[in-house]
């Protein structure tokens, strides 16, 4: 494997997720839906019930849909990662990942392709959003377009790998529904993504403690901060650390594997 | 390049898929895989293209365990899996440059290539078209010069006429022979379809993962004294007869 060749097999698998994603422009259009429809009709309902202080990163008051802006980015990373994860584990015995697990480079490598490559559509989809957004008066800092744009590299990154490490190793997650009910609600549910963590151990001290070891908290979280063009260091640290874990372990479950499934 | 299997046995929890199968792939051979369904065909692909690792025994190539160079068996191994994974929504050579790219052949690299493998089909004018546009047959052609654009030593079938009809089938067989005695690759055709075996052929045959037969197909014809090699198939797979 030289560096030449890794960079062909990396350009490659990017190409062709990015023709399947032209290809599937319902699909494109479809993973817009639920963030807007979260955006624009939930945050409606819920902004009377809901009074947002001061809290950082804004430094001042800030309207319900500004402030799930970015948990309803790292929704869309969410879905497609866990969307994305799941299709390579089942189709592993056929189809297009069996192809790709012909190549000679060296699995992990493979599998980071891949993964990169569904995060940067999975991005594409988020900068959509962001600009739907603006129509509801989000409108972070220029260069938090920008600035947010290795945060949700890292949370889609951590979320492609979370979903590859559940599939590999629990059979029961067997179609995407069993993700919705287990994974992704919970996830999105007990976290910072719908409201702010204060509010949360306001209502339950045991709520905040779930929210606050949910990594999908601290990846909002980034993004949030990102967003307004400020760091959370242990945000960062949370995410980075919780996406090599994550990386390492899904990596193991897609050696060769031992004994049939 | 030859390819040796040496005693190699799969178990999927209690139930034995392979039970210490052995033999070799003579440089330049077409070989024939035999066995009826569930006979652990599809198991042995599955140990050869590293989808399952070893549990006992081993895969040599050139005296060299797999174990050892897994990336070197994949580099010379070229592969036509029982189902179809082309991307139908994407032309055959988007399909053919992504193959490429798994091997690290940049796309410039592969053009040429492709063009070559496609000629070689007799299919030069398909490869703007997209997969899904194509029959079942020029699918399969698309698929083998898959198999083919990276110069494998060796090219593995799995059942690769599934469906197809029997005069794509003869033609696909036919075709297949010749790129192995033009090109001197070592041929795996896994089928349960005694129409694609020709009286020299060398033949494996399997059944309920166990080698029953390692000889040629008039070998195979004579120890069953049947008329024809559907019957003594037949004989051999549903008579229980052991090696």
């Amino acid at each position: 494997m030289t560096p030449g060749s890794s960079w062909h097999c990396f350009q490659g698998i990017l190409l062709r997720e990015f023709l399947r994603f032209i290809q599937q422009r319902s699909r494109f259009l479809s993973s817009l839906v639920r963030p807007l429809l979260w955006l624009i009709v939930f945050a409606a309902g819920f902004r009377a019930a809901l009074g947002i202080s001061i809290i950082q990163p804004y430094d001042t008051y800030i309207t319900y849909e500004t402030y799930i802006a970015p948990g309803l980015c790292c929704m869309i990373l969410l879905f497609n990662g866990m969307q994305g994860s799941l299709s390579m584990v089942y189709d592993r015995e056929m189809g297009s990942m069996r192809v790709m697990l012909t190549s000679p480079m060296p699995r992990p490598f493979l599998l980071f392709c891949k993964m990169v490559a569904t995060a940067m559509i999975s991005m594409t989809q988020v900068y959509a959003f962001l600009l739907l957004a603006l129509f509801v008066d989000v409108e972070p800092p220029l260069w938090g377009y920008l600035a947010v744009l290795p945060a949700l590299m890292l949370v889609a990154l951590m979320l492609s790998s979370l979903g590859l490490l559940l599939s590999a190793h629990i059979r029961q997650l067997e179609n995407f529904a069993g993700v919705m009910n287990f994974v992704i609600f919970p996830m999105f549910f007990i976290s910072s993504a719908l409201y702010p963590l204060w509010k949360m151990q306001e209502a339950s001290e045991w709520l905040y403690w779930l929210c606050s070891i949910n990594p999908f908290t601290h990846a909002v979280e980034l993004v949030r901060f990102s967003l307004y063009l400020q760091l959370n260091t242990e945000a960062l640290l949370i995410t980075a650390g919780a996406t090599l874990l994550f990386g390492l372990l899904a990596v193991i479950g897609f050696q060769p594997r031992k004994s049939g499934r | 390049m030859s390819i040796r299997v040496e005693n190699i046995s799969f178990r999927y929890g209690q139930r034995t898929a392979l039970n210490a199968v052995s033999f070799t792939l003579q440089e330049g051979g077409f070989h024939l895989l035999l066995g009826p369904n569930g006979a652990g065909k599809s198991t042995l692909f599955g140990l050869l293209t590293r989808l399952y690792a070893l549990q006992e025994g081993d895969i040599l190539l050139h005296q060299q365990s797999i174990r050892r160079q897994p990336a070197e068996l994949m580099r010379r191994l070229g592969v036509v899996f029982q189902q179809s994974s082309l991307d139908l929504d994407l032309t055959v050579q988007q399909n053919l440059i992504y193959h490429a790219a798994l091997h690290g052949i940049s796309p410039g690299r592969a053009k040429p290539l492709i063009a070559e493998q496609l000629q070689r089909m007799a299919m030069p004018e398909r490869a703007h078209e997209k997969v899904r546009s194509l029959n079942g047959g020029h699918r399969r052609r698309v698929e083998i010069a898959r198999a083919l654009l990276h110069s494998p030593d060796i090219l593995l079938l799995d059942e690769p006429t599934t469906g197809l009809d029997a005069q794509t089938r003869r033609s696909l067989n036919q075709h297949v022979r010749t790129l192995c005695r033009d090109q001197q690759i070592t041929v795996l055709w896994a089928t349960h379809l005694m129409e694609e075996v020709a009286a020299d052929d060398p033949v494996i045959l399997l059944h309920q993962g166990r080698k029953l037969m390692d000889s040629s197909a008039s070998t195979m014809l004579a120890d069953s004294g049947c008329q024809s090699l559907e019957d003594a198939f037949h004989h051999f797979t549903a008579g229980g007869i052991t090696a």
